[in-house]
């Protein structure tokens, strides 16, 4: 098992978060991950990717040019990476923003109005895990406790609180895709 | 965790007495990691983030000369800013490790990842006859495993080690498997092992002076000549490779650091379309792995040394393989890294013959 | 009375100290170095700071500081000492850690370091030598050097326009927060010695007791590098560089 994904948006997005959020999970699944960022002065305020890699045997390359999954949160990202799905693989992009849809028919697309749901519940931080929920929908890689103690371990103690929320976010997310 | 909170996670647990920095991208996890966990407060170990680069690296000899257990980091721009005192460091046979996490010059150049420094770690850097242990990681693992590797091979050699990393490393995450805390050494066990440590003079002995300045040339060939018999020796023993799938391999790819993996995987790509490559992955850049590719050269056909600068490390594998077979080269430059299909692409482009399809 | 009465211990009211080598110096006749290191050699001894103590030598004229006082050295890259000296002392924090510099080597090259460590407020003695000339070197133009004076790269006397002012460093470090005592002191007259081996003291007192960092200056002669003989030079100093360097404490915060 090996799944190969890429997320790319604007910074501040939570791009990086919500991929060090799927590679803590996949660490609390006894999966071997990389999680590779775009770095730079791109996380703040330009676009931002980060590929994240997931599998049960040793993974070589960090750097990848096609993809199991891409999700791409802005028109830029949709645009450089629709081209790197590979056949039969699975692209995901929120509408919110978006001029130019894909246009690929040997894959999967999945169009999800995560913006929409973060709208509904009323919170638009937790926009990332909507996306997330979304992920995890689309591939049967990793239970849902799996991700709730990647998310312990990533968000400092004082916003432990917030889990709750962000597990409904990650719910939604998955029906989104149902 | 990523790759710099390793290095500083695996220091302290090494038992490091003290680290001295100045931030620089994509390095400062180092720095802020180390700030972060504080140290001080358990192991007792220094921390100090100083003025410059020049200051830090001197500060690190100046505790090397202490026989403490010292460390630096920084990224390429700052790195040549401490080759003065990496010569002194080294001129002082002193046990110290310094780490480099590549970005792109010439120049203020890019933050992104390169390995541009290849000849300026492993040829000397500064001035002076001199030459550092170089140690490339390739994964998260390897930069905490690294740490103390480095800090071992000084201390055995009484001599600087460098950890030749990148930004990919430095700035990605991975699984990582930290050693367990070890104790700092008491101020006897550094009297015994580090007799020349300058630690103020007891009246048991004569008094300990760390000069690297010698005005008699007579006498300076003789510490010379002392120096490179002990590179000589670390040249025998402390080579470190790894190679993969060469068994079989009718070409070789050479490649260090990170790109050793995405060749790997354009490796495990060929033989999907059952095109035998090898990989050999030095670990040590000096001392280089330079017998195991003079084999590994008799039964190939060629050898594509791919590296993220503009042919460094291709100069030690030419020489390695006394022009037995063609040795090419295939890089980017400017912080580009290459994905597995380009350098696939290169392979082919070079060995059109080995093609199948 | 012949050579024997005086050599014997009840007549003796002078000795070397202890901690002084039997090296010959290779310091000129006239040079203020050799009584400032024998200065730093008493007060080591009498502060029975022996086993405790290291020096971290400059590049410039004491370079080869370490072969004359008995104590464990690091010698530095130029400039470079109060950087060296930081990490001893923040490594072995029991010591007491001073370094030993001109102004070359303090006021040029290692500003930076000299400045920062001070400013961290180190719990080390910079010993500042300061005779307006890179003496090692062979003659030429130190930060410190007079307007008018000439060395070899300021044949026509130092220019203002061209070369910039002398520059008071032990000001500028009085201003700094982390600085507990800066003084500026000459070994010129036996009643200057005296003065600057208290101030030594004082400032090795104040390391030891964690108070920050302690600048001696040490306004000095190089009648070599001047072109005088020892006489003329501590003339010339008096006349011309006390007035740009006048001597005193220019910050002292320890209440004695």
């Amino acid at each position: 098992m090996k799944t190969e994904i890429i997320i790319a948006g604007f910074g501040g997005q939570g791009v990086l978060s919500m991929g060090k959020i799927l590679a803590y999970a996949a660490l609390m699944n006894d999966l071997e991950v990389t999680w590779m960022p775009a770095y730079g002065p791109e996380q703040r305020g330009g676009t931002a990717n980060v590929t994240v890699i997931l599998s049960d045997k040793q993974i070589s390359s960090p750097v990848l040019n096609s993809y199991d999954m891409v999700v791409a949160l802005n028109q830029q990202s949709l645009d450089k990476f629709e081209a790197k799905v590979k056949p039969g693989g699975v692209l995901i992009y929120d509408a919110y923003g978006i001029h130019r849809a894909p246009e690929r028919t040997d894959i999967t697309v999945k169009k999800i109005p995560a913006m929409d749901v973060c709208l509904e519940i009323g919170n638009t931080k937790i926009y990332n895990m909507v996306v997330l929920g979304a992920v995890l929908g689309m591939r049967d890689m990793l239970p849902i406790d799996a991700v709730t103690r990647g998310l312990k371990k990533t968000l400092p103690e004082r916003h432990h609180h917030l889990i709750p929320l962000n597990e409904e976010a990650i719910r939604r997310g998955m029906e989104l895709v149902k | 965790m990523k790759g710099n909170e390793a290095l500083a996670h695996a220091a302290i647990r090494y038992g490091a007495d003290g680290y001295f920095g100045y931030p620089i991208t994509p390095q400062s996890e180092v720095l802020e990691t180390l700030e972060e966990l504080m140290p001080w407060e358990t192991t007792g170990m220094v921390v100090l983030q100083a003025e410059s680069e020049v200051a830090a690296i001197n500060m690190v000899y100046g505790g090397a000369a202490c026989g403490k257990a010292v460390f630096t980091s920084s990224s390429s721009p700052g790195v040549s800013l401490k080759q003065e005192g990496i010569s002194y460091i080294a001129a002082g046979e002193l046990p110290a490790l310094i780490i480099n996490v590549m970005r792109g010059g010439p120049g203020l150049g890019t933050i992104q990842p390169s390995q541009a420094d290849y000849f300026q770690a492993t040829k000397g850097g500064g001035h002076g006859d001199y030459r550092l242990i170089t140690l490339a990681p390739s994964s998260v693992q390897e930069m905490a495993d690294f740490v103390g590797l480095g800090f071992d091979l000084a201390f055995k050699y009484c001599t600087p080690s460098i950890i030749l990393a990148d930004g990919i490393v430095g700035q990605m995450m991975e699984k990582v498997v930290l050693p367990p805390q070890r104790p700092r050494r008491t101020d006897e066990e550094i009297a015994r092992q580090c007799p020349w440590a300058v630690t103020g003079k007891p009246s048991t002995r004569k008094r300990n002076v760390m000069t690297t300045l010698e005005l008699e040339p007579s006498a300076m060939e003789v510490i010379n000549n002392k120096l490179q018999e002990k590179y000589k020796l670390i040249e025998e023993n402390e080579v470190r490779f790894q190679t993969y799938d060469t068994d079989d391999a009718e070409y070789l790819v050479v490649a260090f650091g990170s790109i050793a993996r995405i060749c790997q995987k354009a490796i495990e790509d060929a033989r999907e379309q059952g095109v035998k490559i090898g990989l050999l992955r030095p670990i040590t850049l000096w001392p280089f792995p330079k017998d195991e590719i003079d084999r590994l050269s008799q039964k190939v056909k060629g050898i594509l040394v791919v590296e993220i600068n503009a042919g460094q490390m291709i100069e030690d594998v030419r020489l390695s393989c006394h022009d037995r077979v063609p040795v090419y080269h295939f890089g980017r430059l400017g912080g580009m890294i290459p994905d597995p299909q380009e350098v696939l692409d290169a392979f082919f482009n070079h060995f059109p013959e080995a093609n199948k399809q | 009375m012949d050579k024997n009465d005086i050599i014997k211990e009840e007549n003796r009211v002078y000795k070397r100290p202890k901690l002084l080598t039997d090296n010959i110096m290779h310091y000129c006749p006239g040079c203020s170095h050799g009584v400032v290191h024998k200065l730093v050699a008493e007060v080591v001894e009498e502060l029975g700071l022996e086993e405790k103590t290291i020096g971290i030598a400059p590049v410039g004229c004491a370079v080869f500081a370490y072969n004359y006082i008995d104590i464990d050295w690091i010698e530095a890259a130029h400039g470079r000492a109060p950087a060296i000296a930081s990490a001893v002392k923040r490594l072995m924090p029991d010591r007491m850690v001073f370094t030993y510099q001109g102004d070359g080597d303090l006021a040029a090259i290692g500003t930076c370091e000299s400045i920062h460590a001070a400013n961290r407020g180190e719990n080390i003695v910079i010993i500042f030598i300061n005779n307006g000339i890179y003496g090692m070197t062979g003659g030429q133009m130190a930060p410190t050097t007079l307007e008018g004076m000439k060395t070899s790269t300021t044949p026509y006397g130092r220019r203002v326009d061209l070369n910039g002012y002398p520059l008071k460093i032990s000001p500028l470090f009085a201003q700094l927060d982390g600085t507990c005592y800066v003084t500026r002191q000459s070994v010129h007259t036996p009643a200057n010695t005296r003065k600057t081996k208290a101030a030594l003291k004082q400032a090795f007192q104040n390391a030891m007791n964690g108070l920050g960092t302690s600048v001696v200056e040490v306004v000095s002669t190089c009648n070599s590098g001047w072109k005088m003989t020892p006489a003329q030079a501590n003339k010339w100093m008096v006349e011309n560089m006390l007035v740009q360097y006048p001597l005193g404490d220019l910050k002292n915060t320890v209440k004695k």
